[in-house]
């Protein structure tokens, strides 16, 4: 469970372009949630996300993933409970590195990265194997450079790169929106399996309102760093399409 | 012919600093200016312990220690004080000259006669030859120290550092910490280049690390060509290839004195050279274009 109380977030506090990201936000997200986040550019969804990785530091209020108090950990200290999909599939995988080196560092997420060599044949062969559910056909590339890969191919590996290793919480940051729509739709439905297979606490990040319906068993709306409209479960399975558009209105 | 087997022998003492830049520019993506003064640390600490009689088994890992220390130092200061890497670098490398030349005392320090590296052991007859076998084994075993190293957990952790830096943290690595060592390391590379051409050539001198980042740059980009030109992705033979252009460049500069160009101009020499490898990818892109 995450629990996010009372959350502010300032940038440049006391100076001309100061700025009030996120602006008192009380919110708990059960185990196994999948919350869906929509709200128009500047309404402090990405700052959110990026204070529950802990890549940015709140400048009041706290955090807590399972009861423990994670406010000042780092997002390397967080990624005990943390897996994470970048918007960017440049930001979420080492383009120089091989499809299986990326792998054995997803792999190890959680453990101290030693002087063992943990690339072998054993592990070759679990990750073709995982790689093989993708159904992309990438399982026989694995020496291949992440670089040589399309967007799509490479957001989908890092959704499987994120179940590599234990994990509790998957952060989703806009996941497709550099994707064509044929591999938005693989890397959406890649998600949404993974995240009941493995019961993950979730967070997605989007501007696609389709999306946003079809995924998730919560929504809530952001607006100028507070929440407008939070909709659990039953309240979302009574929400159309169109309702979203007009949240926008 | 044997003033190539000098350029050879030289280009092998400079491989380990050729290593040293390829981990901090082409690993980690710093420009890393530390060098200059690393290297000179790395033979006046050679010559000092040399000179005051401490047993070889010493020299080296102490060698190793202290351009460890000077890496690791400009590491601090980029990631902790958030300064420019660059400037970090430049920081430290200039207060590394008055460190280097507290810590000799003198400018100049003449090895001749003294027990070396390369007194060690009596391979061959020939003195070039002996040299030869002792620094081709010594950079061979480095070679594969940092192969191996690149291939472990640890040294995939390295290379995604320099790669993804928003990626590696999301998977656990504290990044600072990474620079740091990264930095560390490479500097105590760069410092074992100064323990092997101080012992080679008899002497340390206090100006012999200025403009030296030139030779590990040129090296690096030499081999970045090759790497790029073969397409190779195999960590061993972009190693392999660092050592490589750290020998082309030698023997490039000794063939410019071959053929007569005047010794005073070497250091235009070497800066046309390194500014030629750098432009001829460039124009080749430009024509395809």
């Amino acid at each position: 469970m995450i629990n996010i109380t009372n959350i502010h977030k300032i940038f440049n506090p006391g100076k001309p372009n100061q700025v009030n990201a996120v602006n008192g936000i009380d919110l708990k997200i059960n185990t196994g949630e999948f919350l869906v986040i929509v709200g128009s550019n500047g309404s402090g969804k990405t700052t959110l996300l990026d204070m529950v990785a802990g890549s940015v530091f709140p400048t009041s209020g706290t955090i807590a993933i399972d009861d423990e108090n994670v406010t000042k950990l780092h997002d390397y200290q967080r990624s005990k409970w943390i897996a994470r999909v970048f918007q960017n599939p440049m930001s979420g995988t080492a383009s120089d590195l091989s499809i299986l080196d990326n792998f054995r560092l997803a792999a190890i997420r959680t453990r101290a990265k030693g002087l063992g060599i943990g690339v072998n044949e054993v592990f070759k062969n679990q990750v073709k194997e995982k790689i093989s559910t993708l159904g992309l056909g990438l399982e026989n590339k694995v020496d291949q450079q992440m670089g040589t890969l399309s967007g799509g191919q490479r957001q989908a590996l890092t959704l499987l790169m994120s179940v590599m290793d234990s994990c509790k919480v998957l952060l989703l940051d806009e996941p497709t929106a550099a994707l064509d729509p044929r591999s938005a739709d693989v890397v959406m439905r890649t998600a949404d399996e993974l995240i009941k297979d493995y019961r993950l606490t979730a967070i997605l990040i989007t501007h696609n309102l389709k999306d946003a319906f079809t995924y998730g068993n919560r929504i809530i709306l952001m607006g100028e760093g507070h929440i407008r409209k939070d909709l659990d479960t039953k309240n979302k399975q009574n929400l159309k399409q169109s309702d979203l558009f007009d949240w926008f209105s | 012919m044997d003033f190539y087997l000098t350029a050879l022998l030289q280009g092998l003492c400079f491989s380990a600093l050729a290593l040293g830049i390829f981990i901090s520019m082409k690993i980690f993506n710093i420009p890393d200016i530390t060098t200059d003064g690393s290297y000179t640390l790395g033979g006046v600490v050679t010559a000092v312990m040399i000179t005051h009689h401490q047993p070889a088994y010493i020299i080296l890992p102490a060698v190793i220690v202290a351009g460890g220390l000077a890496g690791a130092l400009t590491g601090i200061i980029h990631t902790k004080l958030k300064i420019n890497a660059l400037l970090a670098g430049i920081l430290v490398m200039t207060a590394m000259y008055s460190v280097n030349l507290s810590i000799m005392g003198t400018s100049n320090l003449p090895l001749n006669s003294l027990p070396s590296l390369f007194s060690l052991l009596q391979i061959s007859a020939d003195a070039n030859h002996n040299a030869f076998f002792i620094v081709a084994t010594f950079v061979l075993v480095i070679v594969v120290l940092i192969s191996y190293l690149l291939k472990t957990d640890f040294g995939i952790a390295m290379r995604a550092t320099g790669n993804s830096e928003s990626m590696i943290r999301a998977l656990g690595v504290n990044t600072d910490r990474m620079k740091i060592t990264g930095l560390a390391l490479a500097n105590a590379l760069t410092a074992v280049s100064g323990y092997l051409i101080s012992q080679y050539q008899g002497f340390t001198d206090i100006s012999m690390g200025i403009g030296i980042v030139i030779i590990g740059l040129g090296s690096v980009i030499i081999a970045e060509t090759l790497i790029n030109w073969f397409k190779i992705t195999s960590v061993w033979l972009s190693l392999g290839l660092v050592l490589t252009g750290a020998i082309i460049f030698q023997l490039v500069l000794a063939l410019t004195l071959d053929v007569g160009v005047d010794a005073n101009l070497l250091k235009l020499v070497t800066a046309a050279f390194v500014l030629i490898i750098v432009s001829l990818p460039r124009l080749k892109f430009g024509r395809t274009r």
